[in-house]
């Protein structure tokens, strides 16, 4: 990792923050532009989500014995119903560590 | 107490229940941090000039994965665009303050300050020192990020690896979509986006996947939306 990206990173992040708030003067996105925004977060997240579980060390599909499918199907039903983004998070971890120490997955 | 410091006050007091999930989530990515052999100077740095868990926890994600640093920018800015939608809605409220203002507030807007200022705009039109909100809640959430990183690069030299913490990166932003699961249009934006970064992430050249992924989603929104309206 270099010095330069990261401050790139933080320029372009820093950039979509300040753009609208130093070029607009008053709210004129259409609301058809800010419904579509505010797919992002669906739109984005899973891209960061899926890889990592679905996929092993090789980027070969595991959907066999795959520990962290059924725990994350175990943290969605668990936020679901919880609405709650520390229970998601530790119902997803705590039933991973089971599968993989207790149940030798 | 003057207007400036009570307004002030309540930004710092509105924003702190959201910062409960936030300590964990800035652990992790320490944790992360010093697991993939980042120095722990870098990992700071990063929560001090990015300031942006998502951005952030990408960065490292596309790096231990070998992306080069373009597709990694390209990427950290596809994450951050919904932000343009933050600045869009506030620039109503901030247009009156100087330049200054502007560019101390913006560094700080990020999603939490944004869900809390937002409904304290909507409420105190009148209050013409309304930003000092805003500076409240996003630099408590400053604080809290950089106190939990440091956590995290401290937790990062002694948490054993086999306890397999990078699949917490996935937890954290699962977490952070429960309140879209129950909406069917956010669903299928999110099947897409899965299932294309999954097929593409070792198929779409340059790990380019994320960017790829977003955009198929977000054109599947649009078209989603579309047939909503037409409907109405």
């Amino acid at each position: 990792m270099h010095w330069s990206t990261i401050f790139y990173c933080g320029i372009i992040t820093y950039l979509t923050r300040f753009s609208m708030i130093f070029l607009l003067k008053e709210d004129i996105l259409s609301d058809k532009i800010k419904n579509i925004l505010s797919y992002v977060p669906s739109a984005i997240f899973p891209a960061i989500i899926f890889p990592p579980i679905f996929l092993d060390n090789a980027g070969y599909l595991d959907l066999e014995s795959n520990p962290k499918i059924l725990a994350a199907i175990l943290a969605i039903v668990v936020g679901y119903f919880s609405k709650s983004i520390i229970f998601t998070i530790f119902s997803g971890l705590i039933s991973y560590w089971i599968l993989i120490f207790l149940m030798g997955y | 107490m003057n207007n400036k410091l009570q307004t002030l006050a309540s930004g710092i007091i509105d924003v702190s229940p959201l910062m409960i999930p936030v300590v964990p989530f800035g652990i992790i990515y320490g944790v992360i941090g010093m697991e993939l052999g980042l120095s722990s100077y870098m990992i700071l740095g990063m929560s001090v000039i990015i300031f942006g868990g998502a951005s952030q926890i990408v960065l490292l994600q596309l790096f231990s994965g070998g992306a080069s640093s373009f597709v990694t920018i390209g990427s950290v800015g596809a994450v951050n665009s919904r932000h343009l939608l933050y600045g869009a809605i506030f620039s109503q409220y901030l247009s009156h303050l100087r330049i200054t203002w502007k560019i101390i507030l913006s560094y700080v807007l990020i999603d939490q300050a944004f869900a809390v200022s937002n409904i304290y705009f909507k409420k105190n039109k009148n209050n013409e020192n309304r930003h000092y909100h805003l500076l409240g809640a996003g630099f408590t959430c400053w604080i809290i990020w950089q106190i939990s990183t440091i956590l995290g690069i401290v937790l990062g030299s002694v948490v054993p690896e086999e306890l397999g913490l990078s699949f917490t990166i996935s937890l954290t932003f699962l977490a952070l979509l429960i309140n879209d699961f129950r909406k069917f249009r956010n669903i299928i934006v999110m099947l897409v986006s899965g299932l294309v970064a999954t097929i593409g992430y070792t198929t779409i050249p340059f790990k380019a996947y994320i960017i790829v992924a977003a955009l198929s989603a977000l054109i599947v929104a649009t078209l989603l939306t579309t047939l909503k309206s037409k409907k109405n």
